[in-house]
């Protein structure tokens, strides 16, 4: 059962170093069909200095830091049989490569509930820094418990 | 004999009710939600493993929504360089299914300045072949 209380409540600050193989993974396994994406060459002659950052990878390299079922069970009281991703957003103010090491500092920005109760939302926002400390975007990430 | 390089999209191009190409993908398998799991790192077991799906009262494993959140991040970056990109928001308002054809849409809702440059707003949407939206959203783009 997720409370007011925990509104602000700090995750944690995590880092991510973005690799390469992982990107061309990633494109791979959504049927990315742009080069570049994966080839370097191809993204050097975009203007980009390494292969960039797919627009919704960012949230799988927030994850990678932490134990999202440890946040959701222990921390959010939510059974992991019974929650949806319910909304996600994305603000991007810089883009991010290859080679990045990025960092996630992650709190929990709004609880809520419908329906009576029953439905109980907890909202994540995290903000996403470069190793130069460039500010590269923020995420907005709601979760239902059914 | 000049190469005409292909024009980039510009704000003059656009109108309110402009269409972005329809993306129309692979009918998803267990395969792609495999490789997604693996890719992705959400590893959460209702999208890779049957038994754990039907134990939860679910009759199969389901995509997961940050598959299709990708899928119309590869609409808009179809469209349009993600270097510009402001802001892309969704709500997963249904579960795609094994066998769900993504079908990827986005059209013009407004057309704005905002920190000194041209932006336009869009409606993007992820629905099955039946036309039963899953994932639906907006996305701000500048355009020059």
């Amino acid at each position: 059962m997720a409370d007011k209380s925990l509104i602000g409540r700090a995750l944690g600050t995590t880092t991510s170093a973005v690799e390469k193989g992982r990107l061309r993974f990633f494109a791979k396994a959504i049927g990315e069909t742009d080069p570049v994406y994966t080839d370097e060459e191809a993204a050097r002659a975009a203007g980009y200095p390494a292969l960039p950052v797919p627009p919704t990878f960012l949230l799988c390299l927030e994850s990678e830091g932490r134990d999202p079922q440890a946040i959701v069970e222990d921390i959010m009281g939510f059974d992991l049989g019974r929650i949806l991703h319910a909304e996600q957003e994305f603000s991007y103010h810089h883009m991010a490569f290859a080679g990045d090491v990025l960092t996630f500092d992650t709190r929990i920005a709004d609880v809520y509930e419908k329906k009576g109760g029953a439905l109980q939302f907890v909202v994540q926002q995290t903000r996403i820094t470069n190793q130069d400390g460039v500010h590269i975007a923020d995420l907005r990430s709601s979760l239902v418990q059914r | 004999m000049t190469h005409t390089p292909t024009r980039a999209l510009q704000y003059s191009d656009v109108h309110v009710g402009t269409e972005l190409p329809l993306l129309r993908l692979r009918p998803v398998n267990r395969t792609m939600l495999a490789l997604y799991a693996g890719a992705s790192g959400d590893h959460n077991q209702i999208h890779i493993d049957i038994d754990f799906a039907r134990k939860a009262r679910v009759p199969d494993v389901f995509a997961h929504g940050m598959l299709s959140a990708a899928y119309l991040g590869r609409l808009l970056t179809s469209w349009v360089p993600q270097t510009q990109i402001r802001s892309f928001s969704m709500r997963f308002v249904g579960i795609t299914q094994i066998g769900h054809i993504p079908h990827l849409t986005g059209r013009v809702t407004e057309k704005f300045e905002a920190d000194g440059e041209q932006r336009v707003r869009l409606q993007i949407q992820c629905a099955n072949q039946y036309g039963e939206p899953k994932v639906v959203g907006e996305a701000v783009v500048a355009l020059a």
